[in-house]
């Protein structure tokens, strides 16, 4: 009996190895490489990262929770995880959301590297500690997930883009740019109105309930959000709004030195060349966008990441280029939130100069009066 | 459309000068050399009677040795049409490729072992080293059709080469079947072709036939997973 189960036991070892990387019914964490390195090097499907999001709660219960938000079409969890010091104040938050197009599967795994990365940081970086002190970061690994689970299923549905609700009465097609679908100049320019196509923006604005979701989020937090991030491959850009051609954003300035400025540590990592400016600039004009929509209800800093690579490998960037890019990435991201995070909590020195003057000043004045 | 001096890092420079980079691969291209756009240093563009000009500098990576260098090149987008190249990459010379390229031609030529291949990078990213050869002549033999079709509004790149069959050597040239996935960037669109090529170190990279397939919008919706 005994040797039976055993052989029955080493039949289904074998099956499970064979099946490798991400097989629908592989548990991440039981396989071979459970190494953290090693784990952070892979791409993970939609149970994995599941598994991994209550990981990440179980191992640091004192600084991250997570929130469901929302429900995809075929009625999945969107969740994201909320990573900060607990506090009693309302604290000021970072938003970034990942894989809201489902084949670029770099951006998943970014922000499961940027989790790892705060989680390890603020233990040793003092500036990562004040930062995870002051706010909260909002963390949504895979935002499409039906989307994403669709694109796991084989070779043929890799290249999914879109959201996988049914098309409108009389098109047979499936799915909605989730990217095309917010209530932002929706539906003027950079969309396709065929539902069959990649860039279509859906019924309405907001037709679809990923969209929503994020868009409700927002909606309870925008005046604490100092910064939102949003993550997409491929081009090695950072994107600022707007992506319609004749509308400027009012900090356009402040999102060009900003943005400068992470593509400046971008390179100083792997020596990469991110291209910086409005999509209508650098790509091509789009409407609906996430990025465009978050900028509109008043986060100054809203920026959109186009990672790995330039077109040789496109959405399917080699597992081994993982590590790289994350890095680089990370250095990226890590210039905007600082620089979201001083500007809200050190900009105080420049109320402490304006202070200082006018005290100054009265002092001035009054012993000017009185003399 | 702008006039004159362009913001070489702007989407008409990018997308003139990776127009460029499809007819260098046509020109030059072979399973062990593939460019790949770097940088735009310098563009301008001017409307003639022929249709919309370009004036390009760039630096050009050849992905194999990984070599880069400077190319300048004059592009036409005509009213309809394949775009008209002209460009001069000095520093592209055939010297370091041609051991690779004669003994992979000699492996192959006898036709007694036809290879085949699919899904060249899978859903990873990752190839056989051994199909990486064919990877690159997908790549290069992709690039006759994305010169062809591209203009002022098109953006490609190969996204897989979903298979590959090798068929009997003719005429000296080595020939294969190939299904391409290209990416067009301003659409989205992953727009399948099939086609027909040859290769040998004397006579390049040869598209004999193209098949644009069509679009499969044939799907059903898929039972419920995870």
């Amino acid at each position: 009996m005994m040797l039976c189960l055993g052989s029955v036991g080493l039949v289904l070892l074998a099956l499970t190895v064979q099946n490798g990387h991400g097989a629908p019914d592989s548990a991440g964490w039981n396989g071979k490489d459970t190494t953290e390195r090693n784990y952070y090097t892979r791409y993970h499907n939609m149970t994995e990262i599941s598994d991994w999001m209550e990981k990440m709660k179980r191992e640091n219960p004192d600084v991250v929770s997570s929130m469901v938000y929302g429900q995809t079409y075929e009625e999945r969890n969107i969740t994201l995880l909320k990573i900060g010091l607990r506090s009693t104040k309302r604290k000021k938050a970072i938003w970034m959301d990942c894989g809201i197009h489902a084949r670029e599967w770099i951006a998943p795994a970014f922000c499961q590297y940027f989790v790892k990365e705060i989680l390890q940081g603020y233990k040793t970086d003092t500036k990562v500690k004040e930062m995870m002190k002051n706010l909260d970061f909002y963390v949504t690994p895979v935002l499409n997930v039906d989307g994403y689970i669709y694109s796991w299923l084989n070779d043929s549905t890799r290249l999914w883009r879109k959201s996988r609700s049914p098309g409108p009465v009389g098109c047979t097609c499936y799915g909605t740019d989730l990217n095309r679908n917010f209530y932002a100049n929706w539906g003027t320019v950079g969309v396709s109105t065929n539902c069959c196509e990649e860039t279509y923006c859906g019924t309405k604005a907001l037709s679809e309930s990923e969209a929503r979701a994020v868009t409700d989020m927002l909606g309870k937090m925008s005046g604490d959000i100092l910064a939102f991030l949003t993550i997409h491959s491929y081009s090695q850009l950072i994107l600022v709004p707007y992506g319609h051609p004749n509308i400027s954003a009012p900090n356009y300035n402040e999102l060009m030195e900003v943005g400068l400025g992470a593509a400046k540590a971008i390179k100083a990592v792997h020596g990469m060349d991110y291209t910086v400016g409005t999509s209508p600039d650098i790509i091509y004009p789009n409407s609906g966008s996430s990025c465009d929509y978050a900028r509109l209800i008043g986060i100054p800093l809203s920026f959109t990441f186009e990672l790995r690579d330039q077109g040789e490998y496109g959405f399917k960037l080699p597992e081994d280029q993982i590590q790289p890019a994350c890095e680089e990435a990370y250095a990226g991201v890590q210039h905007i939130i600082t620089y979201a995070h001083d500007k809200a909590f050190y900009s105080s020195a420049a109320t402490v100069t304006t202070t200082l003057w006018t005290t100054v000043m009265t002092a001035w004045v009054f012993s000017a009066t009185f003399l | 459309m702008e006039t004159g001096e362009l913001n070489p890092n702007y989407y008409p420079a990018r997308r003139a000068a990776a127009v460029v980079q499809h007819y260098l691969n046509t020109r030059y291209g072979s399973p062990y050399r593939w460019m790949f756009l770097g940088n735009v240093h310098n563009a301008s563009s001017e409307d003639v009677t022929e249709g919309r000009k370009y004036q390009l500098e760039l630096t050009i990576q050849e992905m194999i040795s990984n070599v880069s260098g400077p190319c300048s090149a004059e592009l036409l987008f005509p009213g309809a049409g394949t775009p008209q190249v002209q460009a001069s990459c000095d520093w592209l010379l055939p010297n370091n490729t041609r051991a690779q390229e004669e003994a992979f031609y000699q492996q192959h030529r006898d036709s007694h072992n036809l290879v085949s291949g699919d899904r060249i990078p899978d859903s990873y990213g990752h190839m056989e080293p051994t199909m990486k050869p064919f990877w690159h002549l997908g790549g290069v033999a992709s690039s006759f059709i994305m010169l062809e079709q591209s203009n002022q509004s098109t953006l490609y790149n190969m996204a897989q080469v979903a298979n590959f069959t090798q068929l009997e050597t003719e005429k000296d040239q080595l020939r294969f079947q190939y299904h391409v996935l290209l990416h067009e960037m301003v659409s989205q669109e992953i727009i399948h072709w099939k086609m027909l090529i040859t290769w040998s170190p004397a006579e390049g990279v040869k598209v004999l036939q193209t098949d644009l397939q069509p679009k499969c919008n044939c799907e059903d919706p898929p039972d419920s997973i995870n």
